[in-house]
């Protein structure tokens, strides 16, 4: 019986160590591709295809960390992008000796901090309500920081932006080329640590309170740390990504740009792109940047442009919610396991055509 | 020690209700060290609710229970698992989306000693644990014979494999009582047969303290060295496997209940 299960369990492996190779080759090939990427990308390409798809996938790790690893459902994830990108503005505004780099990630820490207070709800409540308290970050926030001058200098158009181009790590922000290698960087270290992470004890307890946490608290995980742990890192995570965003993408940001809009959009991303996978948060993020441009490029090229802006906008929001209502009910791991499939039939066409 | 001269549990007076209505009334016995003690009654005697009063669960509305030593009662599944009382579940507890060997490190957790910031950055000492941790994980994963499926999704097992897997992970941490609700039901008898031997082993080999639920009474009879018969939360006997086979009032209760729980 339970030969039978060991011969049908293949296809559900974590990890195979068999495989460790070739992906180690794929991945070395794909870190020189995104390297050398700016010597063949456009500006264009680099600031409003590339830099958003990266810091958006950033942001969906973030949110993957707490809603797909620790099972905690939260509509906050622009809030804290907020904080961080405010907190950001308030250090490069009044404390200028302070190297980028830290200013970077005490914005992180801010926002990480923050994300730790509004997750103690979550030893309490779960599910709905606690989506219900995490709305609730989102709307304060956003009145807290048009609320009080000082978080946006006063400016009159209640936007906050660097006072002087921004150099991180000795870069110049100041063009396209500058900012996509710090947001590469920054990405990339990001997603190294979020990799170490879920792949330990800390990951282990995230996924044991989201699988059955009476269970994960009787078998010894605490389950209140856990949870706690899940929201601070998150929010770091999604408070650098803010960072990025407003800094490294926008160049100027106000309450609008973290609005609930965005929270929906990175819960989107995790959504299709897979809960619950590191991967995950940047297949949805390529599949969201991309999808505009798929439709713009479509009626273009079948329409010759006669279809009216908006309506393709309208068109592109049912795309997404028919999307997600079928991932959700067919495919809970998105497009990391579609494409999973995809590679292992593959690879079992190609090398091991009889087995 | 003084403890060496201490029973490994005494439960003492303790009752248990949910919106008034009783499921357990002043229930006291005694668990040795190194002993099977079987609990055994109808469906709704408290069996199950005694045990999540043991690991924290639920809190006792009075009573107390003496785990080594320690008077102990309203506490919290953590402290319980620090203490060292491990658990399986009736129905499967395990951690669905996870593969085998992760179920059975997280069993580990107690014994976690790296930081969130050490694991982040891949620190030696994290490095040192998550190859301790996943050492010790295989070795338990030997035990029951299944190293094979230790980077199979759970899910992915069939009911009798995942039961194994919850021993496991019930295991790995080092219990020293470990309280098993029907580890038994669900299974045909081959499989049976083999957990009931695992148990054994366990309690053999390990001097594991074990409180064993169960309804197979061949099976408990011949594994128990105690057992605490219940019945509408009350305790209607106590004693060795042979003095409660004979006892009248354990037959009628299970000749009587209505549940039919001698034909298990």
């Amino acid at each position: 019986m339970s030969d039978i299960a060991a011969r049908g369990a293949p296809r559900l492996l974590a990890r195979d160590p068999a495989r460790k190779p070739l992906w180690l080759a794929a991945a070395v090939i794909g870190a020189l591709l995104v390297a050398a990427l700016p010597l063949v990308a456009s500006e264009y390409w680099l600031d409003a295809i590339v830099a958003p798809f990266l810091i958006l996938s950033l942001a969906g790790l973030g949110l993957n960390l707490l809603t797909g690893y620790a099972g905690q459902l939260s509509l906050g994830s622009g809030a804290f992008m907020m904080v961080g990108a405010y907190a950001f503005f308030a250090f490069a505004l009044r404390a200028p000796e302070l190297p980028a780099p830290l200013a970077l990630i005490a914005a992180g820490l801010i926002s990480g901090a923050t994300g730790l207070l509004f997750g103690l709800p979550a030893s309490r409540i779960k599910g709905f309500y606690l989506i219900v308290s995490t709305l609730a970050t989102q709307f304060f926030f956003g009145w807290l920081f048009l609320k009080f001058p000082w978080f946006y200098d006063g400016a009159s158009s209640g936007t906050i932006a660097l006072p002087h181009a921004l150099s991180l790590f000795g870069v110049d922000l100041g063009g396209a080329r500058g900012r996509y290698y710090v947001v590469l960087v920054v990405v990339a270290a990001l997603t190294a640590l979020a990799v170490n992470l879920v792949r330990g004890q800390t990951g282990r307890n995230w996924m044991a309170v989201r699988d059955m946490d009476t269970a994960a608290a009787v078998v010894g995980v605490p389950t209140g740390k856990a949870r706690l742990q899940a929201f601070a890192v998150s929010s770091f995570i999604l408070g650098v990504a803010g960072v990025l965003w407003a800094f490294a993408y926008l160049g100027s940001a106000s309450v609008q740009s973290f609005d609930l809009t965005r929270s929906y959009q990175i819960l989107f991303i995790i959504i299709i792109g897979g809960l619950g996978t590191i991967r995950g948060a940047y297949f949805g993020a390529a599949f969201v940047s991309l999808l505009p441009l798929a439709l713009d490029w479509l009626s273009q090229r079948l329409f010759a442009g006669h279809v009216d802006a908006g309506l393709l906008q309208n068109f592109q929001k049912a795309i997404f919610g028919v999307l997600i209502v079928w991932f959700l009910i067919r495919e809970p791991e998105g497009l990391a396991r579609l494409l999973q499939r995809l590679v292992d039939a593959l690879g079992a066409r190609f090398f091991h055509p009889r087995s | 020690m003084t403890a060496a001269a201490l029973s490994a549990l005494d439960v003492k007076n303790i009752s248990l209700s949910f919106k008034g209505v009783k499921a357990i009334s002043e229930l006291s016995f005694r668990v040795e060290k190194g002993e099977i003690c079987a609990l055994i009654g109808p469906n709704g005697a408290g069996k199950s609710s005694l045990l999540n009063i043991l690991n924290g669960v639920y809190a006792p509305d009075s009573g107390e229970f003496i785990f080594e030593g320690e008077p102990l009662r309203d506490i919290h599944p953590l402290e319980a698992a620090r203490r060292g009382i491990g658990r399986c579940f009736q129905n499967n507890a395990l951690f669905s989306g996870m593969s085998v060997i992760d179920n059975v490190i997280v069993g580990l957790s107690r014994h976690a000693r790296a930081s969130l910031i050490e694991e982040a950055l891949g620190l030696p000492r994290a490095r040192v644990q998550a190859r301790e941790f996943r050492a010790r994980a295989l070795e338990t994963l030997k035990l029951f014979d299944l190293e094979r499926h230790a980077e199979v999704i759970v899910r992915a097992l069939p009911y009798g494999v995942q039961k194994k897997v919850e021993l496991a992970r019930a295991l790995v941490g080092g219990p020293r009582l470990l309280l098993l609700d029907e580890p038994l039901a669900g299974m045909n008898a081959e499989e049976k047969q083999e957990i009931a031997a695992i148990i054994a082993r366990l309690n053999r080999d390990l001097k594991l303290t074990i409180i064993l639920i169960e309804h197979d009474l061949g099976i408990v009879l011949k594994l128990a060295d105690h057992v605490v018969v219940l019945d509408y939360g009350k305790k209607l006997a106590d004693g060795p496997p042979d003095a409660i086979r004979d006892n009248p009032d354990v037959i009628a209760a299970y000749i009587g209940a209505p549940h039919g729980e001698l034909a298990a």
